[in-house]
């Protein structure tokens, strides 16, 4: 028997609904800007009032919305086993993405990514235990930028079993991505019962869902694979600079999401999710890091939770350059609290300088502080309650309990047994194992991962009709040769 | 044929997942069917009680199931003792004298290395914690000992290994000195002059094996 679950709110609940009515009068007066002419079309056939360029939905139009949403996401990996079940206060990792640079471990500066880091990320994602889903957390510079939303699906697949979450970077790269899953699965039917990815939906702060944006919404919708909508207010900047506000702006623009999303499908898998930022007062840039940021994210979560959808947040990462202590201190804190807020979905291990840079021996580091954050999330266990004083009265007969039955039964599950990233053992020992920080131990982990080669290959037939797939796309955009996967 | 081995991998099982009870039981039952206690311990108790040392230091095994691993081979081996006879001598590695110095009270880390040694053959007669140096001299040339072992878990009684050393040599006893705790260090041990050190209850046994002369394992 689990015990509490130990929670962080930054409301009560009353304030968490006039949060939710706030964001209701900011939709129903303000209005938001929608540039794509599906969904444009979606509002006007729902008979959503239309001021000038702005739409303004009626509360009852969006708590309909609201209505229609499942409670539950479920993720499967390739083979269609269950990999994440999105929902409730259980809480899941994926590395953050999309980095348009990687930490180049021989030089420790970052370089851009190519074709073979991809796989390498995929290799070193399926690797972490404490990891459920990939993602495509790269953008390769050695393919065309209009055709690297579509590839990097397509390592990915080949690469790693976990499900993924990915996006679009052009509105003619949804048809064929789902195409690809669907070869996975064998029919749309399969792949909607079992889904195998998530596409990231992104509003532009403020109010505005772009003509990209949007249309992967509504395919997503129409498709039933599930969609993710990350909203993207900046403190100060692009949204007021007061934290309540920003939840505000931040769950108005998440509400229209949820309106034309289902009105394309009632009831198709979507997912609250979010990536807003204290904007720093005075570089300019935007910290993940930052504690604001991160109360940000717990508020617009626990505003998805009351509103009884799963959740998401990009959390767990952090704004250093390479991996010193604020990388350390930055991404445990956010794990940490994401966890506490039992966040469905905490995109974030890897990843570094404001969602830039990803790094393979950041992401083994942090599979263990997902470890440490999974098992805070499970709270201290009631199982052996009824055993307490019967167990002491033992211990001081025993003097003591390395060799009770009762801890060689209990201990896994009791403790988070950490890789030998984490460094516990005694000072000779350490020294004899030639003393290495955490950084060079990390090192030593991704080589040897990378060493082992794909670890997920998929089966002669999948592989041969992926590839088909991603050449005949190569060719209708006159692209002649790809790298290898 | 195909029943002894059965019979064996159980028993090797039962060492390897900590199961006292069952590793007793299949041990009467070995000697039931007629095989002989040398044999079992050879063909099924060493075996178990090496995997769990190999799985632990691949990092698949954790101290409290390399304890009840130990512990399931002691509960075999207390059935399989009093019928050994003259092949008993040949087995026991050596007769190791354990304790925790005086003043510290401090009983894990010797009492694991204690379960270790004899699991892996050692005769150990563990005296326990807070001992003064003197019951140990007393103890080590009552039994004859060839290794005394004294685990010290404070700053403030480390020094006792230090007398422990001297005692030993001016006593004249043949046995070797071998010291441990979470303070204690390489350097440490060889400054007091200690024989031999360990960091963990593994390399403890390795450590012993080689100070009373037999080949470290593996």
């Amino acid at each position: 028997m689990e015990g509490l679950r130990p929670k962080l709110e930054m409301f009560t609940g009353e304030e968490a609904d006039r949060v939710i009515d706030h964001a209701l009068g900011v939709l129903s007066k303000v209005g938001f800007l929608v540039e794509n002419g599906d969904a444009k079309a979606l509002l006007r056939e729902a008979g959503i009032e239309e001021k000038g360029a702005r739409f303004h939905p009626p509360e009852a139009a969006v708590r309909q919305a609201l209505g229609t949403v499942p409670a539950r996401v479920c993720l499967f990996d390739r083979d269609g086993a269950l990999a994440a079940d999105l929902g409730g206060d259980r809480v899941h990792f994926d590395p953050g993405s999309a980095a348009i640079h990687i930490l180049d471990p021989g030089t420790k500066r970052r370089r851009p990514p190519v074709t073979r880091d991809l796989c390498h990320l995929a290799w070193v994602t399926q690797a972490c235990k404490n990891i459920a889903a990939q993602s495509t957390a790269l953008v390769p510079s050695d393919v065309p930028e209009s055709f690297g939303d579509r590839f990097r699906l397509h390592v990915a697949l080949l690469n790693s079993k976990k499900p993924i979450v990915t996006g679009t970077f052009g509105t003619d790269a949804f048809d064929v991505m789902k195409r690809m899953l669907v070869a996975v699965r064998g029919s749309e039917k399969a792949l909607t019962e079992r889904p195998l990815a998530v596409f990231d939906c992104c509003p532009t702060a403020p109010l505005t869902w772009s003509e990209l944006t949007c249309q992967a919404l509504v395919d997503c919708a129409r498709s039933a694979i599930p969609a993710e909508l990350v909203s993207m207010p900046m403190g100060g900047a692009t949204a007021p600079v007061t934290l309540r506000e920003m939840v505000v702006q931040h769950c108005a623009e998440s509400l229209s999401g949820v309106l034309i999303h289902q009105l394309a499908c009632p009831g198709a898998p979507l997912i609250w999710g979010g990536s807003p930022a204290a904007f720093d007062m005075r570089h300019g840039t935007t910290p993940m890091g930052a504690i604001e940021t991160m109360m940000v994210d717990l508020g617009n979560a626990q505003v998805g939770k009351r509103l009884g959808l799963p959740t998401h947040a990009y959390m767990g990462m952090s704004d250093a350059k390479v991996l010193d202590w604020q990388n350390g201190m930055e991404s445990g804190i956010g794990a940490i609290l994401a966890a506490l807020s039992g966040i469905n979905m905490i995109s974030g291990p890897g990843m570094l300088d404001f969602e830039t840079t990803q790094s393979l021996e950041k992401l083994v580091l942090d599979d263990q502080v997902c470890g440490m954050a999974l098992r805070l999330s499970r709270g201290i266990s009631l199982d052996s309650a009824g055993e307490a004083v019967e167990l002491i009265r033992e211990l001081t007969v025993l003097g003591n309990f390395l060799g009770h039955r009762h801890t060689r039964a209990s201990f896994r599950r009791e403790q988070f047994l950490p890789s030998r990233l984490v460094d516990r053992a005694t000072h000779d020992d350490w020294e004899a194992s030639g003393g290495a920080d955490a950084r060079d131990r990390a090192e030593g982990e991704v080589r040897g991962i990378l060493a082992r080669g794909n670890p997920a290959p998929p089966a002669d037939d999948l592989g041969r009709d992926l590839d088909e797939l991603i050449r005949a796309e190569a060719r209708r955009l006159g692209i002649e040769a790809l790298p290898e996967v | 044929m195909a029943d002894s081995d059965e019979l064996f991998s159980g028993l090797y099982q039962a060492v390897l997942s900590g199961d006292e009870d069952g590793a007793a039981r299949l041990a009467t039952r070995a000697l039931d069917s007629g095989h002989s206690a040398l044999e079992t311990i050879e063909r099924a108790l060493i075996p178990g009680i090496r995997e769990a040392g190999d799985l632990w230091e691949e990092g698949e095994y954790f101290l409290p199931e390399l304890v009840t691993a130990a512990q399931a081979m002691k509960a075999a081996m207390a059935v399989l003792q009093p019928v050994l006879g003259a092949e008993a001598k040949s087995l026991s590695l050596g007769r190791v004298v354990i304790a925790t110095v005086e003043g510290d009270i401090h009983d894990i880390g010797k009492s694991l290395v204690a379960t270790m040694l004899s699991a892996n053959g050692f005769e150990v007669i563990d005296e326990g914690a807070g001992v003064p140096v003197s019951r140990l001299i007393e103890r080590a040339r009552e039994v004859d000992a060839d290794l005394v072992c004294a685990s010290a878990l404070l700053t403030t009684t480390m020094p006792r290994q230090r007398e422990l050393v001297n005692a030993v040599r001016s006593a004249g006893l043949r046995a070797k000195v071998m010291v441990g705790g979470a303070p204690v260090t390489r350097g440490w041990a060889e400054q007091i002059g200690a024989d031999g050190h360990a960091d963990n209850a593994l390399s403890a046994v390795n450590v012993a094996r080689t100070l009373v002369g037999h080949r470290a394992a593996g």
